[in-house]
């Protein structure tokens, strides 16, 4: 009988780059970066890594293809490394890989890289993807990530009867409220305030969402070094972070071929996080989580998926976001770090990002926007399109809680 | 009895105002005033004549059957490909039998009248049951010249047989004359013409009337038994003075669409006789001429069966529905005859997997997916595996056809980010009525007329132009029901 992951698993250190427009950077530098954080953090050398798995999405202007690229920036002594690519859940797939071997016993401690290098297409927004990214262009439409999950607001908003007048107001607010978190962060991308005023007054990137609804493109790095309780005690570490759960949760093609789904959330996040919370044993999402970082690539996305978490009733987060229960102050802050749209979207780095600014609350060392108490943190990717997608939950808290 | 047995006909919804053609570069030019009157129609940025072929078959098959389709025809000087059957990519998307004869007939403008004869005589040899015929164009011409106000793009198409004839063939005359009047040279873009006078006077003038009086002389008939006559020409005083000169009075001679179309190359005398047939009442008896390198000439005499016909939409259906533009600098851009700037995004290579476009043929040109015999559930693509949540039966599809299902919007936006030469370039969720999904394009379209539930019908238009390789692309796409 299988038994999850719970408590099996503590992160020895974590690392994150500054996100940005790092223009001075190559995609190797940035892990460097993030792994001299990591390390010193654990408080180990390189060669007690035994294993580690690298999450990237694009391979052209990135990494490349391969492992390699990794295992040689980071002069890992011939040990395994393994790449793993799966849209924006790459990250929370490196970490994965990471944590289940050191759950499984194979090895004492691994490490999770999480890297994306954006900036160097010569043009804004993701890179465009061609005929030799798969056979499907010859039936796709010309669509972007923004017209992609734009579509969700034009069936949320028929689905439960939500004046797009209304809708924008509290996809607005979700951005709003990210922008307040940013200015906290000195790692975030943006940390400029943006009034209502201003993200409402947006030009239009893809129906109905404006340039403030959709987060920027970031490069950047974040990594994390995984063990035991057992062997972590033994290194003299007293507060531990633990795992509670990690799920993953990848479309089965119904949402884009059966008439089933009505465009106004995510099959996949809402059975990858029922599976999570019964994992971490969580039965209350709305009373027990105390802290979250979701994946807020579009304010839309971040709007359906608190219905998907089982947080907002269906068909009410858009009111909950309006009425401040995400906001930092909020009975359950949301994107405390600034979120995909401030600290940044390097996507394979995104999900360790996001683990990082868990880690870093639960350990109170998350400086001016460090929340009191935290206990459960929820992390949450999103990768791919509405229609066709793949979702990774994450839970973290303290050891033994 | 042979004849026409269906008729259809496909005119691009955006009309292209002439007076703002003669207000941008008029200047140029100041004669071509003299033929500024009214619109020209102008293909969507995704049309071409392959898929113009495609409406007008797909409007001449209304309430036939498909399956007994033999032969296809397809005319037309302006076909994407010099070295790849056109016929073949309008019988794929029509998804037709493969078992049937197809061929292009090409370099006049004379080609869709001669596609039509060897259509007919096709069927008269008892070689071919069904023979469908299209004929379309999208001629360029450079700016600021009359060819630039004359033409028009379109298409139409006949189904050729010997049962249910609704305009029964009643003969036919060829002449064949190497007349140059204008020429456009191999991967020559714009036609090079002679001077109209000479054009008018030594060709018009003598070999239209040629066929005209030929054909009447063969069938022993006077214009006496001439109810309709059609024959394009470009000049409007021409056009009559023909008229008059073959013994035809101004009310038999049909109209040559000059005000609200302009003149569809190739396409036109059936672009004519399609939207005649439209309005035909039994009886009826029409003579239809086609130029260029001669002229050849046909009489049909209407009868009871076209009454029957299902109601298609023509013509003059396509006439009527039409969005008006006087941005004659989006018709530049729309047929690249300016050079845009669509960003770093459209940049990326995008050559076609030819071996995927021949395995996939049925799914790519014919929009055909799959239906599972276990559960019922239509699906796109056709799968292995049933799409079903609940069913996830395994090799049990059937091919199932989408093209003519009636499908709503589910979902959509208004993408400015994505390289689109007419933004935002609008796509969503596409639900059929009957089951079965999938992400596509819209088209003909406004975004703020766009709404979730919207009714939508399938089109058949271009998906990529691959300029590096010189491929088009086609794909289907979502217009609005009309």
């Amino acid at each position: 009988m299988a038994t999850g992951i719970r408590d099996k698993v503590v992160i020895l250190g974590m690392g994150c780059t500054k996100f940005g427009e790092r223009w001075e950077a190559g995609a190797e530098e940035l892990m460097v970066e993030a792994f001299e954080e990591a390390m010193a953090d654990a408080g180990i050398e390189r060669n007690q890594i035994e294993a580690a798995w690298l999450g990237s999405a694009f391979v052209n202007y990135n990494l490349g293809r391969s492992a390699v690229p990794m295992s040689v920036s980071l002069r890992l002594p011939e040990i395994p490394v393994t790449r793993v690519e799966n849209y924006c859940a790459s990250g929370t797939e490196s970490f994965r890989g990471a944590c289940y071997a050191v759950a499984s016993g194979a090895y004492d401690i691994a490490l999770a890289m999480g890297v994306e290098k954006l900036k160097d297409t010569g043009y804004g927004g993701l890179p465009a993807l061609g005929s030799m990214d798969g056979p499907k262009w010859m039936t796709a439409s010309a669509s972007t990530a923004p017209g992609g999950f734009a579509q969700l607001a034009s069936a949320y908003a028929a689905k439960f009867g939500v004046p797009m007048e209304d809708l924008k107001r509290a996809i607005a607010h979700v951005s709003w409220k990210s922008h307040q978190n940013g200015t906290l962060n000195p790692k975030a991308h943006l940390r400029n305030a943006v009034s209502m005023e201003q993200i409402l007054a947006a030009p239009i990137v893809a129906y109905p969402l404006g340039l403030f609804d959709c987060c920027g493109v970031s490069d950047g790095a974040a990594c994390a070094v995984v063990t035991t309780p057992e062997i972590a005690r033994s290194m003299g570490k007293q507060d531990l972070v633990a795992v509670k759960a990690l799920q993953i949760a990848v479309t089965s093609g119904s949402e884009v071929g059966h008439n089933s789904w009505d465009g106004h959330h995510f099959v996949t996040a809402a059975s990858c996080s029922k599976k999570a919370y019964k994992e971490a044993g969580i039965t209350n999402p709305r009373e027990e989580l105390s802290m979250m970082e979701v994946h807020d690539c579009f304010s839309i996305t971040e709007l359906v998926t608190m219905e998907d978490l089982y947080i907002s009733e269906r068909g009410e987060a858009w009111k909950d976001a309006l009425e401040g229960f995400y906001d930092r102050d909020g009975k359950v802050p949301c994107q405390i770090d600034g979120g995909l749209k401030c600290f940044g979207h390097p996507i394979g780095a995104s999900g360790l990002r996001m683990m990082y600014e868990m880690y870093n609350q639960l350990l109170g060392r998350a400086g001016q926007r460090q929340l009191a108490n935290p206990r459960f943190g929820l992390t949450h990717n999103l990768g791919g399109r509405p229609t066709e997608n793949v979702c990774s939950v994450g839970i973290v808290g303290r050891y033994g809680e | 009895m042979i004849g026409i047995t269906s008729f259809g006909g496909y005119i691009p919804r955006l009309r292209l105002s002439r007076k703002s053609v003669f207000q941008h570069i008029g200047w140029l030019n100041p004669a071509t005033g003299a033929v500024s009157q009214g619109e020209r129609s102008m293909c969507n940025w995704d049309e071409d004549s392959i898929t113009m072929a495609v409406a007008a078959a797909r409007d001449c098959l209304v309430g036939k059957d498909k399956g007994g389709v033999d032969g296809v025809y397809l005319a037309s000087t302006t076909l994407p490909f010099s070295d790849r059957l056109g016929a073949g990519v309008v019988a794929t998307a029509l998804n037709l039998r493969d078992d049937i004869h197809t061929a292009d007939i090409t370099s006049s403008q004379r080609s869709g009248i001669s596609a039509l004869i060897a259509g007919l005589r096709a069927v008269k040899s008892g070689e071919g049951k069904n023979v469908l015929v299209a004929a379309a164009e999208k001629r360029e011409a450079r700016c600021g010249t009359n060819y630039e106000m004359l033409f028009g793009d379109g298409a139409a198409s006949v189904l050729l047989g010997d049962e249910d004839v609704v305009a029964e063939f009643k003969g036919s005359y060829s002449v064949s004359h190497d007349f140059v009047d204008h020429y456009r040279g191999q991967n020559e873009q714009f036609d090079h013409t002679w001077e109209e006078r000479w054009t008018r006077d030594e060709g018009y003038a003598k070999i239209a009337p040629q066929a005209i009086k030929g054909l009447m002389a063969k069938l022993g008939i006077t214009m006496a038994e001439v109810d309709k006559l059609i024959f394009p020409c470009l000049f409007k005083r021409e056009h009559a003075a023909i008229a008059k000169a073959v013994g035809a009075t101004p009310d038999k001679v049909v109209d040559n669409l000059h005000e609200v179309c302009g003149e569809t190359g190739s396409a036109h005398p059936l672009v004519m006789l399609v939207a005649t047939l439209e309005a035909a009442r039994p009886g009826e008896r029409i003579l239809v001429a086609g130029y260029g390198q001669g002229s050849e000439a046909l009489y049909f005499q209407v009868t009871d069966r076209i009454q029957g016909l299902a109601r298609r939409t023509g013509i003059h259906g396509s006439l009527a529905n039409k969005e008006a533009t006087d941005n004659y600098i989006k018709y530049l851009a729309f047929r690249s005859l300016i050079p845009t700037d669509l960003g770093g995004r459209a940049e990326v290579a995008h050559p076609t997997a030819l071996s995927i476009l021949w395995r996939d043929r049925k799914m790519i040109l014919g929009l055909v997916g799959g239906k599972c015999q276990k559960c019922g559930t239509p699906q796109f693509p056709k799968a292995d595996v049933c799409v079903n949540p609940e069913c996830n039966a395994v090799y049990t599809q059937v091919d199932y056809e989408f093209a003519e299902e009636p499908a709503i919007v589910k979902t959509f936006t208004g993408d400015m980010l994505a390289a689109s030469i007419d933004p935002p370039n609008i796509y969503g969720l596409i639900q059929f009525e009957a089951g079965g999904r999938f992400m596509a394009d819209f088209t003909d379209c406004r975004l703020a007329e766009v709404k979730v539930g919207m009714p939508m019908r399938m089109t058949f238009r271009k998906h990529l132009d691959d300029k590096g390789r010189g491929f088009t692309g086609y794909f289907w796409k979502a217009a609005p029901r009309v």
